[in-house]
């Protein structure tokens, strides 16, 4: 027995190690590959480090990756759909949560069935409304759709209906009005919820591409994975140069999960275990 | 605790006032959120739909087309093509990414002390963007220069060209799909695991199970309805696969790795055919449709809900 829980103990671990070391090789290749030059690139066998660390390659991108103004906009477009999103969705999720009204889970019957539609079926009449609003190649055609979401909803009302009933009662007979439950209690006891749904909001929009693809033009207007995209397609070789900007355009999100990586396990469990 | 007189006592004061009229407050929470999903997901939706019946290029005047873009659909060989591009990419990367995460999730399981670390490292892929994992992985798969190949040749492997052979592209994409999306699936199959209370695992210790006997007759069942969920939007997500194609491949070599969402962004946003695009955008929508609802219902022969 104790020898066979040995074994499996050292077989766990094996498995787990050369998962992990198959997750952070990319990430490692892609550091390597930015900090040499062009010509230590392609050698075989590939070494970890050429001659020396050139990271003048990220000072050199400036011109074909202007990181700080992808940065800015990726910044200003994913701050305000996480901020709506917020919002709206905890609203909703509480009339979703608490309050009955006629047609009131036929509503959320129709926002569940939303989940299944693809972005690319409503992406063309968008594409027109938006043109309609003249609202092509502006930031407003990402963010107004994107203060909105099903998922979003669906998510705060699980988290609501955790919350349990004895709480707003006592309010109630206090003669509180829903939105008084809504602001005092549900808002600051779903602080875990909100973050959660807040962190998914913010990747989401940070890391969407397609939206950006469409609908904008203008190099001044791009985000960050709409500009590395293009730059891509403009230097497909140049790998010294495409690595150091994919390096600067992974950072600021790492760096948010890294800080708050209980919020991002949360929001999966959260949404994936009531469903 | 609220006792009975006062749930009776605030039935009577909702009935009175009007500050407490739920269905009015009801409608009014919802309100902000039901314009937005409405205006940008609905009307959107039934606007497909329409379109799809008319050939429209957005500069000239729409001309009314029944049904003949979807039978023009179904006779266009690269549609055929790219649709079963489509089911290959689905059927490879679901079950593949499926299996390989749950082996890893019972495995970190077990990992009590490292499990924080390791969940971080595996969840690393998920949180970067698609783009740039993409252009990461295309320079791994580099036949003469890339990471793969060379490790491939330590073990005395001549690795394929990946990326510009027609064979090896699309299992080169699900390669880079499952990667990126494991820590997810891990992340969702750890949670449901930890559900599963320790005493079962404790009688069927006792009654001398195997390790393997208690995977397949305790774990597996009870974890269905996680193993459900994540099937169920792994499909979803995997028939709307693009930003990966859209990188690494274009679509090619000879369209071996074109899908149906990169067949319709190339009709809809190169050629501007909106009706023809608007038609392969519905039938993406009712092939979703019709796969997530035969797995619902599929599901009562092998999910157990409940403990």
């Amino acid at each position: 027995m104790r020898k066979e829980q040995i074994y499996m103990r050292t077989f766990v671990h094996i498995i787990l190690a050369f998962g992990a070391i198959t997750m952070i090789a990319p990430f490692i290749w892609m550091l390597s590959t930015s900090l040499k030059s062009l010509n230590e690139v392609f050698v075989f066998p590939p070494t970890l480090f050429g001659e020396s660390l050139r990271w003048n390659n990220y000072l050199q991108i400036s011109d074909r990756f202007p990181f700080s103004i992808f940065f800015l906009n990726s910044m200003k477009i994913a701050v305000l759909v996480t901020a709506g999103q917020l919002f709206t969705c905890s609203l909703g999720g509480y009339s979703f949560a608490r309050l009955k009204f006629p047609g009131r889970d036929i509503i959320f019957l129709l926002y569940l069935a939303t989940l299944m539609i693809p972005y690319f079926v409503i992406v063309i009449p968008i594409f027109i409304m938006m043109r309609s609003f003249g609202w092509v190649d502006t930031h407003y055609a990402l963010i107004v759709p994107g203060l909105f979401s099903a998922f979003g909803t669906f998510l705060m009302k699980q988290f609501f209906l955790t919350i349990p009933r004895e709480l707003e009662d006592a309010a109630k007979i206090d003669g509180c009005t829903p939105f008084g439950i809504y602001r005092r209690i549900f808002l600051p006891l779903s602080k875990p919820a909100l973050a959660a749904l807040g962190i998914f909001t913010f990747m989401w929009s940070w890391n969407d591409f397609l939206a950006p693809l469409i609908f904008l033009n203008t190099i001044t207007k791009r985000t960050i994975p709409l500009g590395l995209a293009v730059m891509q397609g403009l230097y497909s070789t140049d790998w010294p140069s495409l690595m150091a900007a994919s390096v600067l355009s992974v950072m600021p999100i790492i760096i948010v999960f890294l800080c708050a990586q209980e919020f991002f396990v949360k929001g999966i469990t959260l949404s994936g275990l009531k469903a | 605790m609220v006792t009975r007189p006062l749930r009776r006592k605030l039935k009577k004061r909702k009935v009175k006032g009007i500050a407490y009229n739920e269905v009015l407050w009801g409608y009014l929470f919802l309100l902000p959120n039901i314009v937005g999903v409405f205006s940008f997901i609905f009307f959107p939706l039934v606007i497909a739909l329409g379109l799809s019946f008319f050939k429209w290029d957005i500069l000239t005047p729409s001309v009314f087309f029944g049904l003949k873009n979807y039978i023009k659909i179904f006779q266009d060989i690269t549609f055929l093509k790219v649709f079963r591009n489509t089911i290959y990419y689905v059927a490879g990367t679901v079950p593949l990414g499926i299996f390989i995460a749950l082996i890893f999730a019972v495995a970190l399981n077990r990992a009590s002390r490292l499990i924080k670390l390791y969940r971080a490292i595996y969840f690393l892929p998920v949180v970067c963007s698609m783009i740039a994992v993409a252009i990461v992985w295309q320079w791994i798969y580099n036949p003469e220069f890339g990471f793969l190949n060379f490790v491939l040749s330590f073990i005395g492997i001549k690795g394929p060209k990946w990326l510009s052979s027609t064979q090896w592209a699309m299992p080169a994409l699900i390669i880079v799909s499952i990667w990126k999306g494991l820590g997810f699936n891990i992340v969702i199959f750890l949670a449901g695991l930890q559900g599963i209370p320790d005493v079962y695992y404790e009688a069927a210790r006792i009654d001398g199970a195997s390790a393997w006997n208690q995977f397949w007759r305790i774990t597996l069942p009870l974890l269905s309805s996680t193993t459900f969920f994540i099937t169920v939007i792994s499909v979803i997500s995997s028939f709307q696969i693009f930003d990966q194609v859209f990188i690494m491949t274009d679509g090619g070599p000879a369209r071996s790795t074109s899908v149906i969402v990169h067949y319709l962004y190339q009709n809809a946003f190169l050629y501007f055919k909106m009706g023809y695009a608007s038609a392969m955008g519905c039938i993406l929508f009712a092939a979703i449709l019709s796969v997530t609802l035969i797995q619902v219902w599929r599901a009562k022969t092998w999910v157990h809900y409940g403990i």
